[in-house]
């Protein structure tokens, strides 16, 4: 133990050095030692979890395809003025020509046909058939050859959409996400109607998000306020009820709901069978939103009664007995005493259960039929099914969390996070 | 000391090369899972290991993200993947985007038994979809109909239009969840030849008139997205009829009795098949498996185990029967001439052109 002395105003440590000073170093060095231990998940973090989802999102404005394969046609194509209504000159048909003869050579052709094809359908075949010929087309006029090739060259939209897209960024997956597109004079217009779907989609999944978070609130107060209060022994067994659905695995509970929920299932049977409604007008339950709403409620319902249990735990019995005590009827001292102390579980269940619910795939995949899926099931299909557009995905993964950041900070203005207990 | 150096190092060089050359090779082949796995395991990779007792075959069921997976991993210059099975249609992007090996079928694969050559043997066009020549087919399957014959009164439905006919066979249908066949289905029930479908499909006015078909019997539609599903659903008595491939139907019927007749009108063909991931450490082993895995026997074999009807001509006549039931698979067969007197063969490059609209306009289709 350093001892100090006072020298003037300032206190000293035996090695003169001031107090003050030594004491920060000693907490510098205690953090540093804390920071020092946390470093390495840290930096697991960062390179597993931070940077590939930045990557991942990066990608909704990264898009270098046209630049990389077509090279000198970004360069050509500057000359072209896409307001003439003409189309582009003889150099630029050149340059491609000579751009898909080195990309069908190096392999790349079909990357920039998917890319194109995505906005101007029918892009692939073009590239796919004019690529196959370009190698053969070794002097001019290049244009009349390539148009006798195949007559869409003529498509203005196509030069338009290679102009557009000569740039390293593109706004272009984002506007699909918003059931946007540029417009043939440049502008940015709405889709045609029968082509929208992702603002539908992501109303849909806020709304039916928000809806499975009140249903599991409703649901899990009242048992979470059972488990807290009853004695610890048939508590706990009474937990385990809650637990053993959690520790399932996730596909065995969605198959069960479509075993109970079918219209051959057990419900409807039942349903039949005491005779409360015909066998020919079964209810139909699954493969719609009643599906979804029901498995998902069910499935999150964990997520919401284990945080507000916690709390409820910490709640002393004393409380409501001095709030009874004072003249309270059992309603008022409920809702004037106990409710305001939940609101931290409350806060924290439903911020739980919002965010799993609005990012959830596989349940509702399985039983939301046509009017049950959310924004994720896309999402993911554009990630790894055959329709793979990763921008896509991107963007619509980035507006989700934006989405969810918002909600976030909306939150923390009106309850606060500091109020969010968690366990 | 200096000897002890020089017998020690001489040893380890002994040690070197004997496990060089009697080194286990570990082969990752990717399939779809299930029974279909289970096919070629038993038709492919179960003999050759037999024979070939260095050789270890690894079974990953990811193709149903095969593409994607394929992608990233040749991206990430790590290919840890040996033989992928794909869906034409997506071995044809695969080959386009170099993302795997292209090669000359006659080298690679196995001649027939009288000495034709594999390009001659294959069904014409298989092993070349898309003008790419990356693609090893192995099978026909087809997506079609399977229906309830306890749920579909006296008589059972024998056109695509009774899919459609709300009137004549009431009560659910299940449809896959993706515009490619059911469009189709919708503009034959509507009149449309079989052979003139694509070009319908080529004006505006064909989408339109496909969709409205499709709107008469949307409320009536559960839409499934994996295979396993239609004949779940089938079994449950969800649906009275659904479109499924099948392979799967045919294990429904056969090996689980369960009450499903089959619909073959206007079966939609489409292959199944290898591609070699381009960047794979194992290429000299597996152009070897190919060798064996394509010959005319083999691909027989597999059909001893899944109802698939195998992609080379001198295999049918080998087609026998199921090596567990027992019954002739042949009339099992999506290419047996029973079954097949109308067919429509899936156009890749038409797909390929206007997947990304059509999906977009059938998922808002869906929505509302």
């Amino acid at each position: 133990m350093a001892q100090a002395e006072i020298t003037g105003d300032t206190m000293r440590t035996a090695d003169g050095v001031p107090l003050k000073l030594a004491l920060e170093r000693a907490l510098f060095r205690s953090r540093l030692r804390a920071v020092m231990l946390v470093l390495p998940l840290f930096a697991f973090l960062l390179v597993t979890f931070v940077l590939p989802i930045f990557d991942m999102l990066f990608r909704s404005v990264e898009d270098q395809i046209v630049a990389d394969i077509l090279p000198r046609t970004v360069v050509a194509i500057e000359a072209w003025d896409e307001t003439s209504g003409d189309l582009p000159g003889e150099p630029v048909f050149e340059a491609i020509v000579k751009d898909m003869a080195e990309g069908r050579k190096n392999k790349t052709l079909g990357r920039v046909a998917r890319r194109l094809n995505y906005e101007v359908s029918g892009a692939a075949s073009l590239f796919r058939k004019s690529g196959r010929k370009a190698p053969k087309i070794t002097q001019g006029p290049y244009r009349e050859k390539l148009l006798k090739i195949d007559k869409r060259w003529k498509n203005l939209d196509l030069w338009n959409l290679i102009k557009r897209e000569k740039g390293d960024f593109t706004a272009s997956f984002f506007l699909a996400a918003a059931d946007m597109q540029y417009q043939p004079d440049g502008s940015i217009g709405m889709r045609p109607e029968n082509r929208q779907i992702y603002v539908h989609l992501f109303g849909r999944t806020l709304w039916l998000s928000g809806l499975i978070t009140v249903l599991c609130l409703l649901l899990a107060y009242p048992v979470s306020y059972l488990l807290a209060t009853l004695p610890l022994r048939s508590g706990n067994l009474l937990m385990i009820l809650v637990l053993l659905p959690f520790w399932t695995s996730l596909l065995v509970r969605t198959t069960s709901w479509i075993a109970l929920l079918q219209t051959q299932g057990v419900i409807n049977s039942f349903l039949v069978g005491i005779g409360l409604i015909d066998d020919g007008d079964r209810l139909q339950l699954i493969h719609n939103q009643f599906g979804t709403i029901v498995a998902m409620t069910h499935i999150l319902l964990p997520f919401m009664i284990l945080p507000l249990y916690s709390v409820m735990k910490t709640i002393p019995p004393s409380y409501m007995r001095a709030a009874r005590s004072l003249g309270a009827t059992p309603f008022t001292a409920f809702v004037k005493v106990y409710m305001p102390n939940t609101v931290a579980g409350v806060g924290a269940g439903g911020i739980l259960v919002f965010i799993l619910a609005i990012g959830y795939y596989i349940t509702p995949a399985l039983v939301g039929g046509r009017t049950g899926t959310l924004i994720s099931n896309f999402i993911a299909s554009f990630i790894s099914g055959s329709t793979q557009n990763w921008g896509l995905a991107a963007a619509l993964g980035v507006m989700l969390l934006a989405i969810v950041l918002a909600l976030y900070f909306l939150y923390d203005k009106i309850v606060g996070i500091d109020n969010m207990k968690l366990g | 000391m200096k000897r002890l150096l020089g017998s020690t190092s001489l040893a380890l060089v002994a040690a070197f090369a004997m496990t060089a050359s009697a080194q286990a090779v570990d082969l990752t082949f990717v399939s779809w899972g299930g029974a279909y796995t289970a096919s070629q395991q038993k038709a492919y990779h179960d003999p050759y290991m037999a024979a070939n007792p260095d050789v270890k075959i690894i079974n990953d069921d990811s193709s149903a993200e095969g593409l994607a997976k394929l992608r990233a991993q040749v991206e990430a210059g790590n290919v840890t993947w040996d033989l992928v099975d794909m869906v034409a249609a997506d071995a044809i992007t695969a080959c386009e985007e170099g993302l795997v090996e292209e090669f000359d079928p006659d080298e690679l694969l196995a001649m027939a038994p009288d000495n034709t050559p594999a390009s001659k043997d294959f069904i014409p066009g298989s092993l070349n979809p898309g003008d790419t020549n990356c693609y090893i087919p192995l099978i026909v399957y087809s997506t079609t109909f399977g229906f309830r014959t306890d749920m579909v009164g006296g008589t059972a439905p024998t056109t695509i239009a009774d899919v459609f006919d709300l009137k004549k066979y009431p009560g659910k249908r299940a449809l896959e969840k993706k515009p490619i066949g059911n469009i189709e289905w919708a503009l034959i029930a509507d009149g449309v030849p079989g052979e003139k479908v694509y070009e319908v499909m080529d004006t505006p006015e064909g989408i339109d008139r496909a969709f409205a078909r499709l709107d008469t019997i949307k409320d009536s539609v559960i839409w499934w997205t994996k295979g396993a599903q239609p004949p779940q659903l089938l079994a449950d008595g969800e649906v009275v009829m659904a479109s499924a491939y099948n392979g799967r139907l045919f294990s429904a019927i056969a090996e689980k009795n369960q009450p499903i007749g089959m619909l073959w009108d206007w079966q939609v063909f489409d292959l199944d098949g290898w591609v070699i991931p381009k960047g794979t450490k194992n290429l000299a082993e597996v152009k070897k498996y190919l060798k064996f895995g394509t010959d005319t026997q083999r691909l027989a074999d597999q059909a001893k185990f899944i109802s698939y009807g195998p992609a080379r001509a001198s295999s049918a006549p080998l087609v026998g029967n199921h090596a567990e039931l027992g019954i002739d698979m042949k009339p099992h067969m999506p290419t047996d001439p029973n079954n097949a007197k109308t067919t429509l063969n899936f156009d890749y490059v038409w797909w390929a052109d206007h997947r990304a609209e059509l999906d977009e306009r059938f998922n808002a289709w869906l929505a509302k």
